[in-house]
Parts: C-alpha cells; structure tokens; sequence
C-alpha cells in the first residue's frame, strides 16, 4: 500500500471509529470523512459525487453493474472472470477478441441489438494489459444498441489512463483499491446520473439504496488518498515505467531466446511486460523465480491454488502449449531499477536452467 | 501431499531425518469430485498441515497429464470391456513420472509419498521395492512399476511403521489429519453419480445379450461395458437356482457368459506391459491380482516376447484360480512375500 492511504486509515479504527450513519457527533465526523472522500473519488474519475457508489471491492461492483441491470449482457472473452462469470449465468453473449486481447469489434456489431440491455468491456485487461478503444466501443454500442448501458471494468485503468476521458463514453465503472496502492475490500461503481439499477447487496440502503451495509470508513478514506496520489503521479510515472517495462523486455530477450511478447507495447500499458518463454512450463519457472525471492505470476490461481491455463491467452489464440510458459510480471509505483536488473538476471538464468536440464533428459 | 494423514506425518518424518522439504499437492482433476486429492477441502487440509510444519506448499497443475494417462484410457478402456485401475496409472504416469521429472527440474534430491511400502538397497547398489510394515495397509502393488531410476529418487517415509503410528504420531504432532479417514475411492468419480454416471456421460452404452456358457440365451443387461468379469450381481437374472457369476465380457459383440463358480476358474493367464524391479524374471512367484488381495503361488515365464520390459509374461497358477478382469494389474512377488519382483497388466 501507499504510506499515505495506510496514514488515511488509521484515524478511523480508533478516534474517529464512528458509524457515519449515525447521528451523533462522532457518526457527524465520520459522514464528513465519507463526504469528502466521495467528491475526491468523483473528480479523479470524471463524474458528480453522487454518481460514486463505494462496494466492497472490484468484483462486487462489476457484478452490480451486470446483475443490477437485468435483461441480456455482453461481454468480451478476455474480461475479467467477475465479468464474464455473471455474464455466462445471465445467458449472456460472450464475443470474441483480436490477437492483442482487445474485443472483436466487427463480432461486436454483430451481436449488438435492441435487445441488449448491457455491454461490458473492459478498459485494461488485467493479464496481458491491452488498452481498450473504448471510443470505438462506445460508437458502436450507442449506435446499434442505442437502449444498453455501457460498462467497463476500469479496475487495470487507474494507474495508466486518465478516467476524466472514458468517463464520458460509459455509464457504469468498477474500480478496486488494491490495484492503485489502498487496501484490500473497498472498492467503487459509478452509476451514471438517471441509470436505474436493481442492488446487489440491500439491507440500510447506505449508498443511496444502490448498495447497502456499513461503510468502510477507513478503506474509502485510503481508496480515496490512494486514489489521488495515483493520479497526481500518473504521466510521470507512465513515462518512469515504460521505460523500465523496455528494459525489462528487451533485457530479457537479449538474454534468452524464445522470449515472446504476448501484446505489442503501443497497445497496452506501462506497467504490463506480459511474455510467454517457449518451452517453459510456468509452474516450474515460478518456483524458481520465488526460490530466488522474484516474485511473479503467470495466469490466474483457482480456489485450490493451482495455475489455470489462461482463458485471456486462449482467446486471443495463443497455443497451449506457449501458454503453458505464460509470465505475468507487473511494474508499479515501487518498481525500481535495481528490480528490474534483477529480475532480468534471475529470469533469465531461471529458463536457461529448465532449458538445460529438459535437454539433458532422454 | 494429499491432504490425508499419511503424506502429512510423512512430510513431518522427512523434516525429522533433517530434509529440506517442501510440500506439493497435485491439482489432478477439474470436474466434479467428493472424495479425491484434489477437492479444494484437501488442498486446504494440504496447505494447514505443510504451515503447521513451517514448510512451503505448492499446487502443481497437472490436469492435463492426468486426462491424458488416467481419465481417457479409463473410459476407453471400459468401452472395450477392459477394467483398468486409474490409481495404478496416476502413479505410473503422474506421480512417479510426471512430479519426479519436475522435481528433477527444480533441483530435488528426491520425491516423498505416503505410500505404505519400503524400498531398500542391496549391497550392489540396487534398489528393492517391499511391502510396507503394515501389511493390512501395504500399498506395494499400486507402484509396483517403479523401476530402479525412480526407486532411487523415491522415499516413503511412513513405510516403515503401521497405521496406527502413523496416527499416533499426526495426532502427537497436533496435525488436523491426525483422524481423517482413508480415502478409498477413485477421486474423479463421485459417490452420487458413480462410475456408471461417469462413463454414461462419456460413452454410449450398448446392451448386451446375456448367454450361458453353452450360448443360450438368459436375458438382457443395459450396459455392457459396466460388466465385470467374476460379477453376480445386476445382470439382469432372477434370484434363486444356482450362483451365477459372469465369466467373460465381450463388448463388442455385446455378449455378457454367465456360469457357475467353476467357470471361472483358469490355470494360466498371459500379462501385458511387464514392467520389473531389476531384471526380468522366471520361476517360482507369488502372484497378488488386487490392492488387498491374497498372493498366491504360481511359475511365471517370459516365454512370450522375450525378457524385455514391456513384454508379455505367462502366470501358470499352482493351483487353479479364478479368472482376473483385463486391465486389472497383476503383481509379481518374492517366495518370501515381501519383495515386488515386477508386475503388468492382465489380458483377456
């Protein structure tokens, strides 16, 4: 986390720890410390304060955008599974993507009609970090369905692109504040002004009757400084990362053959050096890669811990077999050169000793 | 690491002897499952005990090596009327094959299971594969094909002491498996569907003329290929008059032969894919035909395709025996029955 979003917390498990909705001076405080948070929120992300609607985290707000709406969804099949799960169980139509990742926005038309009351798309894709054009998308989609909603699921978004511009081309936006420096469990969806939506969660109607339950005082405090922070340092450090990100890559690659970059870097983020190392198998690479204190992913974890091939990769095409070899690193605020020196040493020396030792077997 | 009590104790025992350990789980099958290794459940009774021992947990995916060498052979076997024994393929072909390679790739001295069985090594060198300690949970004959490569990278640490130590020692060690019961089943067939449900999703079943052993006609069963030879029960006869066993199966001309217990009987049966501890061997052995099934004296001889792994070996029984179903695995044994001398796969 941030210093300053774990600084913003602090006050609200002790002093100020009051219900803010409550009535007395202290739940008066805490309604001020959501308050404010709200219109931060609202002028980072390019809407009013009350189109800002805090969840308990990314997946819950992509399912109330989703499952509030009612009636036929459409999604991507490389979105994220808190997008494409409730999708799927709506009976909802799942179109497919380019080579990049990014939605197919001929099938995209094709499936586009009156009867479509929601399409979802996300802004970033969370593994290989391709950058949506949702302009296109919304052209389409206010075109040829002009009665749907537009979603994205910016949860990749806040640290690469600035939201005052999507914001104008959607009706619905989750966010997660993990992914931008706050803490686990607090989460946003803006609702643009006038979209009725059914609730997920009802109960004390605290977010307006569009999501109920106590808030979480001290996570929106540090969503919020987080939140800020993100975007005060974002052009700064999009250009610090890219070049870091080529560094990393193009190390790499020098280093070692059958380094495959899994999205061209104009199309994606900053931050994403997705590749897939032909011949590698990633659950191998990965322990090596721990045993020598990188830490990286690949795909994506199921319940019981193991690596899932990734449905991303599987829908942009790429072969099984190079899937199999997927690594997912990912560079932030804290990312530093000395990191990234580093893990081109250890990656590389990691694969040329699985590579070694599969040839020296019969 | 299963999530059972015996690889529990046995991660506890390597740590023990002074082992670097870490601990791995094989995430082996994606669908539906209540009693295997690898419902979430266990994973999580897995990853409890490893933090209780303070050793790293892994999960290694290998789903698709699994569909390959256990799940599709499994079906494919049944609808030729072959009753394979998925638990013996998983550690032929995943376990001891699969898991011991990428052991090898990660820098492991060796891998370590829970299995009741020891190996020891002679003198020369070589490695031997025994019955475990104790011998109502000997589980010699499911890996059984182990050879010496592997046997020399394998441990397993609870080989060496009975069940109810193993027990004793989980629950002294405070381990949350310490009262887990075995599992016992398959763990890609659930205990609602069963096999039959597994397999109708998979094949279609035929019906099958059920015929006495002269040719005449008895009845009718629905599927054939869930027809096992020594059966008695579910083949579509009514009670009373003599014991029925079927003793043959032949899918697919969807023929069941039903006749009495003497039917059954055979002097020799022919074994396929041989597979030997050391070397090939001929002579006097003791042959075990199930996981808990009783050895008994017979000559084996190479006498098919030469002394070559993988060859053929004919059983000729001192005694007759009742027949054994295609694809059960057969195990060879010492005179003294404690060492496995090899072991394949029953043909018709």
């Amino acid at each position: 986390m941030r210093p300053g979003a774990v600084e913003a917390m602090l006050p609200f498990f002790s002093e100020r720890f009051a219900n803010p909705s409550g009535s007395h001076r202290f739940a008066r405080d805490a309604r001020r410390a959501v308050d404010e948070a709200r219109d931060q929120v609202a002028e980072v992300l390019g809407v009013s304060p009350g189109e800002v609607v805090f969840t308990g985290c990314g997946t819950e707000a992509d399912n109330t955008a989703i499952l509030g709406v009612g009636g036929l969804a459409v999604c991507g099949a490389a979105e994220h599974p808190a997008v494409l799960h409730p999708t799927e169980h709506r009976g909802g139509i799942v179109v497919g993507t380019d080579t990049a990742g990014h939605i197919d926005l001929d099938q995209l038309a094709d499936v586009l009609s009156p009867d479509v009351a929601i399409v979802s798309v996300m802004a970033v894709n969370n593994e290989v970090g391709t950058i949506t054009d949702l302009a296109a998308v919304s052209r389409l989609v206010r075109s040829l369905a002009p009665g749907a909603l537009l979603h994205t699921d910016a949860v990749q978004a806040v640290c690469w692109l600035d939201l005052r511009q999507i914001a104008p081309l959607v009706d619905l936006m989750s966010f997660s504040a993990h992914k931008f420096g706050g803490p686990k469990g607090v989460g946003v969806l803006t609702i643009r002004d006038g979209v009725k939506l059914a609730p997920l969660i009802s109960g004390g109607g605290q977010e307006r009757e569009r999501r109920s339950g106590t808030h979480n005082v001290a996570g929106i405090a540090a969503l919020t400084s987080a939140l800020v922070e993100t975007d005060h340092q974002r052009i700064s450090e999009n250009a610090r990362l890219a070049g870091l990100r080529d560094r990393l890559i193009d190390g790499l690659s020098g280093a070692i053959e059958g380094v495959v970059e899994t999205v061209q870097r104009d199309r994606k983020t900053a931050g994403s050096a997705h590749v897939c190392l032909d011949g590698i198998e990633s659950e191998s690479l990965l322990f090596l890669l721990d045993q020598a204190d990188v830490c990286a992913s690949a795909a994506s974890a199921c319940a019981s811990g193991a690596m899932e091939p990734s449905h991303v990769l599987a829908a942009m095409g790429v072969e099984h077999s190079l899937a199999m070899g997927a690594l997912r690193m990912t560079l932030g605020h804290t990312t530093t050169v000395d990191d990234i020196e580093r893990a081109i040493d250890v990656v590389a020396s990691s694969v040329q000793h699985l590579r070694r030792v599969a040839v020296a077997r019969p | 690491m299963s999530g059972g009590v015996d690889s529990s104790v046995a991660g506890a025992l390597l740590l023990r002897a002074g082992h670097q350990v870490v601990g791995v789980t094989m995430k082996l099958w994606g669908g539906d499952s209540d009693t295997g290794c690898c419902s979430v459940s266990d994973v999580d009774d897995a990853r409890r005990v490893a933090q209780q021992l303070d050793i790293d947990h892994l999960v290694f995916n290998f789903g698709d090596d699994f569909n390959a060498h256990v799940v599709e052979p499994y079906v494919r076997d049944h609808a030729l009327g072959v009753t394979p024994n998925p638990c013996i393929e998983c550690n032929r072909h995943v376990k001891f094959d699969r898991l011991l390679v990428r052991a090898d790739q990660l820098g492991f001295d060796a891998v370590a299971t829970g299995h009741h069985a020891r190996i020891g090594r002679a003198a020369n060198g070589s490695f031997s594969l025994e019955r475990g300690a104790d011998n109502a949970k000997d589980q010699s004959y499911v890996v059984h094909m182990l050879d010496q490569a592997a046997l020399g990278r394998t441990l397993f640490p609870v080989g060496d002491i009975d069940k109810t130590e193993v027990r004793r020692l989980a629950s002294e060690m405070g381990l949350r498996t310490a009262s887990k019961p075995d599992s016992q089943d398959v763990c890609f067939i659930t205990s609602t569907g069963g096999r039959q449900t597994f397999l109708g999703d998979r094949i279609s079943f035929r019906q099958g003329r059920v015929v006495d052993t002269s040719g005449s006609a008895l009845g009718k069963v629905e599927a054939v290929e869930m027809i096992t030879i020594g059966q008695r029960r579910g083949i579509g006869l009514p009670g009373g008059g003599p014991k029925r066993y079927v003793v043959d199966v032949d899918v697919p001309n969807g023929t069941v032969v039903v006749g009495d217990d003497d039917d059954l009987f055979r002097t020799t049966m022919v074994v396929e894919r041989a597979t030997w501890i050391e070397a090939p061997v001929d002579g006097a052995v003791l042959v075990q035909c199930s996981a808990h099934g009783v050895p008994q004296p017979a000559t084996i001889a190479n006498d098919i395709a030469g002394k070559v792994a993988g060859g053929s070996v004919r059983v000729t029984w001192n005694e007759p025996q009742r027949r054994i179903a295609p694809g059960q695995s057969v195990v060879f044994y010492d005179l003294a029955d404690k060492c496995v001398l090899g072991g394949g796969t029953a043909t018709r």
